[in-house]
């Protein structure tokens, strides 16, 4: 899977968290969970969501590694492909 | 017969909007069964009935006008009332008179949904000409409040909070104290759980701190109550209030139930199906009233102390910050920790900081304990 393709498929689960926020105007290389106010409740729904349309099960120990979009999308491409 | 009335759906609501009714005259109903749908400042709610028996009238009709709390919105007819009174069976033969048939059949009027007011309660004209009314005054109510736009929303909500908070800090003499509690047990008993649990099945830190706040109360139950007229109503159940903060601002503090009795399984589950109710706007009144103490955890944007105030009629808040690592002494030695700082605010009109740092050392004794949670 493309790197635009699993953009797409993150913004789409950020969305049901976060429905007003605009993806686009997303700082690069900045904290998402603070960025778009996450808790951990959203977040753990977030991954869930993930596993789900994704196929992908991200351990718990890993969680820490993935604080901005980019280490979403490095992540989840490195898993993927 | 008993009254439905506009429920208190807490200390800052004094008036609601009957949005819908989820039953007829005549639908039985039981206990905890939902039969309405009310709008307040905080969103909207479903409302259950408290006496089982058949909704005899239903005394106010949907609609956009705020009805005041106390106000009868419906009769609801006990068991024992609704045997003695006469009602047709299957198969029994309604009493009609023929001009009464003949009206109700052109008016499309259901004849088994009335009561008679003529000889042996047999249907009359009037009776058919009344309900003929009755529908074309149903059909005449304005139609239900729109949906409120955010704005308006996000004002009703600031001031719902402003008239509890208000009600608290003007009638409540708070007490605060605080405690800083090590995690490490009870994160590294978390972490093992959650390895062997595929993602849907993880628990969260914030369950294990609920489950431990009810160990506590189990062991103090003075802090889980209500105060009415000037005294402390204990209460049986431990139901704890959960701050969940809405995205479009302002808070919400449903009632998590029987927290002392369900497994860490269970409540994560529960809690998860509260905070998407809250969300999306489907919570019972009753989770808004019978929580017995509130828990407000703010870990989450780094805040280390919780300076809480009481959400009235309840006599305490149990604040948690967030779980960071701080340096630890322990037994003569130095080291570094995960530690959350526990706060707890109390109402000094029903019991004393001494009763209130029993309650943090119980917490924090069965958070060192977490298999046993």
């Amino acid at each position: 899977m493309i790197e635009a393709e699993i953009r797409t498929h993150i913004f789409h689960g950020l969305e049901l968290i976060a429905p007003e926020a605009d993806f686009d105007e997303l700082p690069a290389g900045e904290n998402l969970r603070e960025e778009l106010d996450i808790d951990s409740y959203d977040f753990l729904s977030f991954l869930i969501w993930l596993n789900e349309d994704l196929g992908v099960e991200i351990p718990e120990i890993d969680y820490e590694k993935l604080i901005t979009l980019e280490d979403l999308v490095a992540y989840l491409s490195q898993r993927l492909n | 017969m008993a009254d439905f009335i506009m429920p208190s759906l807490g200390a800052d609501m004094t008036e609601g909007i009957l949005v819908a009714w989820r039953v007829e005259a005549g639908d039985r109903v039981k206990h905890g069964d939902i039969i309405a749908e009310v709008e307040t400042e905080k969103g909207l709610f479903e409302i259950e009935v408290f006496d089982a028996g058949v909704v005899d009238r239903l005394l106010v009709q949907p609609g956009p006008d705020k009805v005041p709390v106390g106000t009868v919105l419906a009769t609801i007819a006990d068991k024992m009332a609704v045997a003695t009174v006469p009602v047709s069976e299957p198969g029994e033969r309604l009493r009609v008179s023929p001009a009464a048939r003949k009206l109700a059949a052109e008016r499309h009027i259901d004849l088994n949904r009335l009561e008679g007011t003529g000889p042996q309660g047999s249907l009359c004209l009037a009776d058919i000409e009344h309900a003929i009314g009755e529908t074309v005054k149903e059909q005449a109510v304005p139609a239900p409040a729109e949906p409120k736009k955010p704005d308006d929303f996000k004002a009703g909500m600031r001031q719902a909070i402003a008239a509890a908070m208000s009600l608290s800090n003007r009638e409540i003499p708070h007490y605060y104290l605080a405690t800083d509690i090590d995690m490490s047990r009870a994160l590294n008993w978390l972490a093992e759980q959650n390895r062997e649990r595929s993602i849907k099945q993880r628990l969260l830190p914030v369950v294990l701190s609920l489950k431990a706040v009810a160990r506590a109360l189990e062991k103090v139950p003075e802090l889980n109550g209500h105060w009415v007229d000037g005294q402390l109503q204990l209460k049986r159940e431990i139901h704890i209030g959960f701050a969940v903060a809405l995205r479009k601002g302002g808070l919400i503090t449903p009632a998590l139930h029987d927290v002392n009795r369900k497994s860490l399984d269970q409540l994560m589950a529960d809690l998860g199906d509260l905070i998407t109710r809250t969300r999306t706007g489907k919570l019972r009144g009753s989770e808004m009233t019978d929580a017995g103490i509130t828990v407000t955890s703010l870990g989450d944007l780094g805040v280390q102390t919780v300076y809480g105030v009481i959400y009235p009629p309840q006599v305490a808040l149990v604040g948690l910050g967030r779980i960071r690592e701080r340096p630890w002494a322990e037994q003569g030695l130095l080291g570094v920790r995960p530690v959350l700082t526990a706060t707890l605010a109390g109402d000094h009109r029903a019991g004393d900081g001494h009763q209130g740092g029993q309650f943090l050392d119980a917490l924090g004794r069965a958070l060192q304990e977490p298999e046993s949670l």
